[in-house]
């Protein structure tokens, strides 16, 4: 940073305290925030609704209250990003898709919901692959984020612009969803933090689903810590999500204050690292590794055999019930209705069939029709059966590791961000993205990404992902935030990898890539 | 030989309620067809024996109590509708009963 | 579908007696109930009947994007109940799936159902027959499912489906809990297959009825039928019901929204009949959808089997699987209500009625009513003679439900004991009763209000006798002659000069005291 740092670049945390303080106002500390939208949203494409007047009516109301000696919830204040997935009564709401656009949802999602019970001031609605398929935001309908540390690269996906919001000072916290790396996939390519929680412990009510059984809600930071307060505000159970997990959030707040290393027994998943890793990747968390085992930590290998057809089952079980979950954008309802061409008085089949085909990008049309074909008659036991079955064996292989480590590890992503462009016309290698945060979605244990460095050969951050077993969040959390402040004391400087990102600067995108 | 042909594509994508385009078939299918094969490979696991996970969390009877809850007006149902009428939703003409 | 396959020229049929010769009839049925229910399966929504358009509607029931279901409990209650009724079993553990087609009325464009894991199954219910036996229908199984909202046709000719430019979508039904009752093929039933049809939907209904699950209104949809027929050849003469149970079934064709019990037995008999003349002539059953018209008594030709019929069911992930504990369906079966069967015999024999009187009491829907018009004191025959008599036939004239006349079990048993105690006579009763329907009060305060009472004062009377014997001599001498018919002119004279306010019987005691 070549200026002193204002208060979008504070912590969550910092933030919180200041304005517990009274060092400056929540109004300040929106307005700040807003600002730095205005001027860099043209650029990153972060943001698909910005909702000024809303969130400096709540930050007004957070600093009357408090003025008035109120006690208010610790992130009251901290102004937050949304996803474009939770609905927002009142605000559009898309999931970054042509069918939805302009759809303005009449009810808030639990987790909205929770943040304004927290009194957290929302920002807007951050972009996102078209119903969160893909890696890299290319898929939106209203075009790509673009990577804080390079516009030309992707900032992962589906919740880019949530990771290039936070990676780029425009939130200092935001919302992501997590279907097969959503959240944490981002966090790696853009030097945050991502978690995705137990499947269960946040409420998806309200949150535009994809795969219903993968599919979990979870923070976006640039601290361990301020993902684990996060957490605890949008966790917890809701009668309105029947998988809602019906007992207390974890004490991930708690474990964040962890340091102590000594005796945990940390697996490395030995089909989660090696051949298709990049090697700056592989180099970071080796020496992550290394910083572990100096701390203490006893380092085991534990292999799971299934994890080789976790990508190939993921996508069966995921277009399967996308498929089903995407029917409901018919046009007959709310959403773009198309009257198909050449067609007197169409029926309602036929609007309904040209509607679709105009409101959804080609991703969606691959994924829906891949599911449609893997639940049809005749093809079901082969596919969707078969993978159901691969998801048990998966979740068998994570239930013995984890008899023999307390978490474990492996890099987030096998590469650093890529070329936007680069993968469009290839869905499959774009899906090889996701391989090493896809066991956790099947299984439906908890995940979080934590920047590791950045890679030699490119500049551009790497994560490393920590697992934990099903409702045990806290233990990621406490392995992430001692691994955190390692590697913190060994970067120096502010701690964190955004030290070495470039400031993003208006105009700064290329032509090639524009 | 592929699993998938175009013609297959244009089938399941009505079954989906899409219609593809020309261009979008020949776009779509052959990329189609290759990620089918290559999700195939789930078959090469033996797992007759394995039951099926349809759930991730072994949760069970979930239910609420039979309590009205407030609904939407009218106004708020429609007020996305593409089209609407005497607070119904208005939708082309319906092929067939079922 | 071609407007042509639908085109009005009606189908060959073959005489029922005579296709009975030829074909063994097969049936089936698929029986929706809605559940009555305070709110939707999995919102909630209130369910009142006749709400205005879009007002009982939420994000879970209109589909909106990001909404989920949540099991309504006394659903699944019902469902068991339901299913213990019909002698099922209960699953232990069962899972919801979707069933995924498009519809406008549906609004995630699957329905939330249950497909391979029904919550009861292999049940079966004893449905009695007009000869007086009785016929097992076996039961497939029963599943939870949820309503599709309600389309109203505009435009074009017919103000139907066909022809129509648009369609209104109404959401208020769309969610509302359905549990869906499928029989196993009734087979053996032979030409009293349509019959059987019906008394299995009647017998249903009033389970259904009897378990208060439902309102049980077909003319409200509350109960919706799916008749299933297909016919087989017979297996010749003399055939052992062993070697007609080995004949292979035909193909089926499905009536949909069969929706009253009279159109349940029509519906089955036309199909029987069409079948055979399809047959007949060497031609085979498409195996379709049919639409049954009430008004002119046929079906016609719907939807083929298609492509559109591949629903791709798979568990439903929003939901977790129902595992209802065995303590608790002992609990729920502990709550069943006597089968409705076995508790009109016991009635009967509590009441003494004959069989023809038990039928018309049935057939009046008033055994309920009876039965709380006797435990409020009335004898069991007043109650029959009031609501299948004079009530009834009112009922009819107006066109509502003998139990909407304004008319309480209390009001009979209060006027019975009037009756019975000798303060009205019958005559007296039925002027009663008309106060009573006016809305002028109790029986009680009808008769002080207007005057009614038999006079109990004996010299009255006895005055009165004397008079009429004295101005009819002619007919007094008969009597005396023993020609004791002619009291009746007599006492007619007598119930006159006393203004109908005498006991007759007693006016008719006097009259041969002093005559004979």
């Amino acid at each position: 940073m070549t200026t002193a740092p204002d208060l979008t670049h504070l912590t969550a945390v910092q933030m919180a305290d200041g304005l517990a303080s009274g060092e400056f106002t929540s109004v300040e500390l929106t307005q700040a925030h807003l600002d730095r939208i205005t001027a860099l949203n043209p650029v990153l494409n972060a943001f698909l609704q910005v909702d000024i007047d809303g969130a400096l009516a709540t930050a007004a109301d957070v600093d009357a209250r408090r003025a008035a000696g109120e006690e208010l919830p610790r992130l009251a204040g901290v102004p937050i990003a949304v996803k474009d997935i939770a609905c927002t009564q009142g605000i559009p709401t898309t999931a970054g898709s042509r069918t939805l656009e302009g759809w303005i949802p009449p009810y808030d999602a639990t987790i909205v919901t929770r943040l304004k019970d927290a009194r957290m001031p929302i920002l807007g609605k951050t972009n996102m692959d078209e119903f969160a398929m893909g890696s890299s935001t290319e898929h939106s309908a209203f075009g790509p984020t673009r990577n804080p540390w390079n516009l030309d690269r992707i900032p992962g996906g589906s919740g880019g612009g949530s990771s290039a919001a936070v990676a780029a000072f425009l939130a200092p916290l935001a919302i992501g969803s997590d279907t097969g790396g959503s959240i944490r996939q981002p966090g790696a390519v853009t030097g945050t933090v991502g978690a995705k929680p137990t499947y269960g412990g946040v409420s998806r009510y309200g949150v535009i689903a994809l795969a219903s059984s993968l599919d979990q809600i979870g923070p976006c930071a640039r601290t361990v810590t301020d993902a684990a307060l996060l957490h605890e505000v949008i966790g917890g159970h809701d009668p309105m999500d029947s998988t809602s997990i019906d007992a207390p959030v974890p004490p991930v707040v708690e474990a964040s204050a962890n340091r102590d290393l000594t005796g945990l027994r940390i697996g490395i998943v030995t089909e989660l690292t090696g051949e298709g890793y990049q090697d700056g990747v592989q180099a970071r968390f080796d020496e992550s590794v290394q910083l572990l085992r100096d701390a203490g930590a006893e380092i085991v290998e534990v292999s799971c055999p299934h994890f080789r057809y976790a990508m190939a089952a993921y996508y069966l079980i995921l277009p399967s019930e996308a498929s089903s979950n995407l029917a409901r954008y018919d046009a007959m309802r709310y959403g773009l209705r198309v009257a198909p061409e050449g067609v007197e008085s169409p029926s309602a089949e036929q609007v309904m069939a040209s509607s679709r085909d105009a409101g959804f990008g080609d991703e969606v049309k691959r994924r829906i029709i891949l599911g449609t074909y893997a639940l049809s008659s005749g093809y079901y036991d082969a596919y969707y059966g078969q993978a159901q079955k691969v998801r048990t064996l998966i979740a068998r292989d994570f239930e013995a590791a984890f008899e023999q480590a307390d978490v474990l590890i492996s890099p987030t992503a096998p590469t650093t961000a890529f070329k936007i462009g680069d993968k469009l016309e290839d869905p499959m290698a774009m899906y090889l993205n996701d391989i090493a945060t896809i066991p956790a979605n099947l299984a439906g244990i908890p995940g979080l990404s934590l920047p590791s460095g950045v890679a030699d050969e490119d500049g551009l951050p790497v994560g490393i992902q920590i697992l934990a077993p099903a409702t045990q969040d806290q233990r990621m959390y406490a392995v992430g935030a001692a691994l955190e402040a390692l590697l913190a004391q060994q970067w120096g400087g502010s701690g964190s990898v955004l030290d070495r990102a470039p400031e993003v600067t208006t105009g700064a995108v290329s032509e090639e890539a524009k | 030989m592929s699993a998938l042909s175009r013609d297959d594509v244009a089938h399941v994508a009505m079954l989906a309620r899409i219609q593809l385009t020309d261009a979008e078939l020949d776009r779509l299918a052959g990329q189609l067809d290759q990620i089918v094969g290559w999700v195939g490979q789930v078959n090469e696991v033996a797992a007759d024996d394995v039951p099926p996970m349809s759930h991730p969390l072994p949760l069970t009877n979930v239910t609420r109590p039979d309590e009205v809850r407030p609904s939407l007006t009218a106004e708020q149902a429609l007020a996305n509708a593409p089209e609407a009428e005497l607070d119904r939703f208005s939708v082309p003409r319906i092929l067939d009963e079922d | 579908m071609s407007t042509q396959a639908r085109s009005a020229h009606s189908e060959d049929v073959v005489g029922y007696d005579e296709a009975l010769t030829r074909y063994d009839p097969v049936l089936g049925l698929e029986v929706h109930v809605e559940l009555n229910t305070a709110t939707k399966m999995f919102c909630g929504c209130a369910t009142g009947f006749g709400a205005d358009p879009n007002t009982q509607v939420c994000p879970v029931c209109l589909g909106l994007p990001g909404a989920l279901p949540v099991v309504n409990a006394t659903a699944v209650e019902s469902a068991i109940r339901i299913g213990l009724a019909l002698n099922c079993q209960i699953a232990d553990w069962c899972r919801f799936a979707r069933k995924n087609y498009f519809y406008p009325d549906m609004p995630k464009n699957f329905q939330t159902s249950q497909y391979d894991e029904p919550i009861a199954f292999d049940g079966y219910l004893d449905v009695d027959l007009d000869d007086g036996t009785t016929f097992r229908v076996e039961i497939e199984r029963a599943h939870m499912e949820e309503d599709t909202g309600k389309s109203t046709h505009v435009g074009g000719a017919t103000g139907r489906i066909h022809g129509a430019e648009y369609s209104l979508v109404d959401f208020n039904r769309a969610g509302i809990p359905l549990i869906e009752i499928v029989t196993k093929p009734i087979t053996g039933a032979g030409e009293r297959a349509p019959e059987v049809a019906r008394a299995y939907v009647s017998a249903l209904r009033d389970l259904l009825k009897a378990l208060a699950v439902s309102e049980v209104r077909m003319e409200q949809g509350n109960v919706r039928c799916d008749a299933n027929v297909s016919l087989r050849a017979k297996a010749g003469d003399g055939a052992t019901s062993a070697e007609q149970l080995a004949v292979p079934l035909g193909t089926r064709t499905e009536t949909k929204n069969v929706n009253s019990l009279r159109s349940v037995e029509r519906a089955a008999r036309y199909e029987i009949c069409r079948h055979a003349a399809v047959l007949d002539s060497g031609a085979s059953i498409l195996q379709e959808t049919r639409h049954w018209h009430e008004d002119t008594g046929v079906t016609t030709s719907g939807r083929p089997k298609s492509d559109a019929d591949d629903y791709r069911y798979f568990p439903e992930p929003d939901l977790v699987p129902v595992a209802p504990t065995r303590e608790r369906v002992e609990e729920l079966r502990a709550t069943l209500p006597e089968p409705p069967a076995q508790r009109r015999k016991r009635l009967q024999g509590e009441w003494g009625y004959s069989d023809l009187e038990m039928r018309d009491v049935l057939n009046a829907g008033a055994v309920e009513v009876i039965e709380e018009t006797v435990a409020a004191g009335a004898t069991p025959a007043a109650a029959r003679k009031w609501w299948t008599g004079d009530l009834a036939r009112r009922a009819n004239e107006a066109g509502t439900a003998v139990t909407d006349l304004g008319v309480t079990p209390a009001h009979i048993a209060e006027l019975d004991g009037l009756v019975r105690d000798g303060r009205l006579n019958d005559s007296m009763a039925r002027q009663v009763m008309e106060g009573v329907l006016a809305g002028e009060g109790t029986p009680m305060e009808v008769a002080d209000a207007r005057g009614l009472e038999l006079v109990q004062d004996d010299g009255a009377l006895e005055a009165a006798v004397d008079k009429v014997i004295e101005a009819n001599p002619d007919v007094a001498d008969k009597i005396r002659d023993g020609k004791v018919q002619a009291a009746g002119a007599l006492i007619g004279q007598v119930m006159k000069e006393m203004r109908g306010q005498a006991d007759a019987a007693k006016a008719r005691e006097l009259i041969l005291a002093k005559l004979t």
